[in-house]
């Protein structure tokens, strides 16, 4: 591996060196953006333009900041390693509106970008795909966790873990480590993603034989969970099943502390937020969450990704840092495939990603489009998420 | 055992309705006047409570007094923004509704523009982590704390209007407002402090809230102010004892509909109680026929 980098670093620096004068500013035009060799050795003159729409203002701001962090420096990393294929990324704000996000794809279509990356919600996603799908530019999603978002065409592909991927595999580990018998669920029943993870908590926990001796609902708005805390403690469980966005979490798990639950709380993609530890302090110890990116996995990947973020920005980087990262590595390897920063080429090449090493593991992109991984289920320790095992 | 710890989550919710809804009662028993910016007062109180103890680092037992007078404060702005320059209008009920609603759209939009539209919190180490075990029920500090001043300032109440000079003023001006200004009450006075204390005790409410669960957002207010309304209807609109048995009532029935029904039907039957309570009793559970009281 390490070799091939190396003939091709020297391969692709001479013929960098020759595209420079030919080189046009902006985005490639037609024919500059299919280069010669493949793979590895793989050289394109134009850098490939790729667009990112994420919300870096609005509601979910510390989400797009984090993805922006991300991808800037992914792009960095591929581009000083100078192995023939360059990038050059294009950061939009959709400010957390769907409609400013229809904008910037329109942007994105018009302005000859070989791929989109984002937008941050699903939300989002739903509208502005089309756009992208109709103009013909693939787009790949980084943190959208929503059923149905690569069945919007054949351009749309994915590289974060939905929660139908990922609530399975924590419903099984934790059920090994705490030999779960009997557990009572809670979620809220008027929210259309906290309902869908409720169902596959339900057939999670079917599939593994757990009984589930109650099932209490709340309002999404809800924060005085104490009365369906003091129903759930009647059962005896030997945890607590929770689908809630983080809003709930928060207050349920320090209530249910206070009422004397010290059972483990299993929680959805909601409770997946430091916020949890930050505002929940000692009640957040024990509640187990799956996440799709293992932090302290020491993949070599991994490794270099979390001392380069923390070199750059001065913090630890988190989930959503980690997939757009990675996005860069499966749309470098994307335009490898084919030689070239075409549109069609690039998203020949997504349809064909299979085993690629990266910072969230070794990732493929299947039949639907959608990434397919290993999951991690973390616990939280000392308040920290830790590798439950 | 359940059923103890059940009865006090019930009561102890059910005293915040209580305080919530009397701050209602009161401005609608003396004044004829629905006050709907009376659950922006509540939002309101959680912020300012929260940024009290966060920043200034006091305790969350200084904190309620201050919040207590910042809503007498918002009380008086209401009162003298949404209500005073109306009230000759012969729509005045109508129209200082309308304008309510329009002033809590304002502080609401003030709170987003100061707090961000961010779910704020108590710092985890500020919050009393005291719980006493009664009887095998767990019972927080701060659950008793909710109980005790809710009444204690619901019965203060009762005692101000009752025996106190301002409170004959109060009750001068439910009865007839030119007959009690032609007596010599100042009505634009006595207007304003009812309008103040109403106020202060919907912050206190806020405030309250928020410690209870920890947690303040933008629309808290619009969640609890059906229930508060709800409430004094049941209890007979403008009697203060009404609004107090009202709001128990509530709070018990909401928690004892999950032990007993199921979660999701908390609402439905909570609320269809009350509805059978109206039946029953039309004029709500304190209400009299025609004779109005405070």
């Amino acid at each position: 591996m390490r070799k091939t980098l190396t003939v091709a670093t020297v391969a692709a620096m001479a013929l960098t060196l020759a595209a420079c004068d030919s080189e046009s500013s902006g985005g490639g035009t037609d024919g500059e953006l299919v280069g010669e060799g493949s793979g590895a050795d793989c050289s394109i003159d134009a850098p490939v333009p790729v667009g990112a729409a994420l919300s870096l203002t609005g509601g979910a701001g510390s989400y797009g900041e984090s993805q922006r962090n991300g991808l800037e420096l992914a792009v960095a990393h591929l581009n000083d390693a100078d192995t023939g294929v360059s990038y050059e990324l294009r950061v939009e704000d959709d400010q957390t509106d769907p409609r400013q996000g229809i904008t910037v794809f329109e942007g994105f279509v018009d302005g000859g970008e070989s791929v989109i990356i984002g937008p941050t919600l699903s939300n989002t996603a739903f509208q502005a795909q089309p756009i992208a799908q109709e103009g013909g530019v693939p787009v790949l999603a980084i943190s959208n966790t929503a059923d149905g978002i690569t069945e919007q065409g054949d351009f749309i592909f994915r590289d974060s873990l939905t929660e139908g991927q990922v609530i399975p595999q924590t419903v099984a580990a934790a059920t090994e480590k705490y030999g779960l018998e009997n557990v009572v669920v809670m979620y809220s029943n008027d929210d259309a993603f906290t309902e869908s993870g409720y169902q596959v908590f339900a057939d999670s926990l079917e599939e593994e034989g757990v009984q589930v001796a109650d099932t209490l609902t709340f309002s999404v708005d809800e924060t005085d969970f104490r009365p369906l805390l003091t129903e759930a403690a009647g059962q005896d469980p030997d945890a607590l099943v929770v689908s809630g966005l983080i809003e709930a979490a928060i207050p349920l798990v320090t209530q249910a502390r206070e009422a004397g639950i010290d059972v483990p709380i299993i929680g959805g993609n909601g409770f997946n937020n430091p916020q949890l530890m930050a505002d929940a302090g000692d009640a957040a110890e024990g509640v187990v969450v799956g996440a799709a990116w293992n932090s302290a996995s020491d993949s070599p990947e991994n490794t270099e990704f979390l001392a380069a973020f923390e070199d750059e920005y001065g913090h630890q980087p988190d989930q959503f840092a980690a997939q757009a990262y990675a996005a860069m590595t499966i749309i470098d390897t994307a335009v490898r495939h084919s030689c070239s920063g075409e549109r069609t080429d690039v998203q020949d090449g997504l349809n064909n990603i299979s085993e690629v090493p990266t910072v969230l593991g070794s990732v493929s992109i299947n039949a639907d489009r959608d990434v397919e991984h290993e999951a991690v289920v973390q616990i939280v320790e000392d308040g920290e998420f830790a590798v439950l095992d | 055992m359940v059923d103890i710890q059940q009865l006090f989550n019930g009561l102890s919710l059910g005293s915040l309705y209580a305080l919530f809804a009397i701050g209602f009662a009161l401005v609608f028993g003396i004044l004829d006047r629905l006050n709907l910016a009376h659950p922006a007062v509540f939002a309101v109180a959680a912020y300012v409570g929260i940024d009290l103890v966060t920043s200034l680092s006091i305790s969350v037992w200084l904190m309620l007094p201050v919040v207590f007078v910042v809503g007498a404060l918002l009380g008086l702005v209401i009162e003298r923004v949404a209500f005073r320059p109306l009230k000759n209008r012969p729509d005045a009920h109508f129209a200082g509704l309308i304008s309510s609603i329009a002033l809590a759209g304002v502080f609401i939009a003030l709170l987003q523009g100061t707090y961000g539209p961010d779910t704020h919190r108590f710092p985890a180490e500020a919050l009393p982590e005291t719980t006493f075990t009664v009887a095998g029920a767990q019972i927080s500090l701060v659950q008793v704390a909710i109980l005790v001043i809710s009444v204690l300032l619901v019965v203060a109440l009762g005692f101000l209007v009752a025996r106190t000079r301002l409170g004959r003023g109060m009750r001068a001006i439910a009865e007839n407002p030119t007959a009690a200004r032609v007596l010599g009450v100042n009505v634009d006075r006595v207007t304003a402090t009812t309008f103040a204390i109403s106020s202060a005790l919907g912050a206190v409410a806020g405030a309250l809230f928020a410690l209870n669960v920890n947690t303040a957002q933008l629309g808290m207010g619009s969640a609890i102010e059906l229930k508060g309304l709800a409430v004094i209807i049941v209890g007979g609109m403008s009697s203060l004892p009404g609004a107090l048995v009202g709001g128990l009532l509530l709070g018990v029935a909401e928690v004892f509909t999950v032990q007993y029904i199921g979660s999701s039907w908390r609402d439905l039957v909570a609320f269809a109680l009350l509805f059978l309570i109206l039946v029953v009793r039309p004029q709500g559970l304190f209400g009299k026929r025609k004779v109005r009281e405070v």
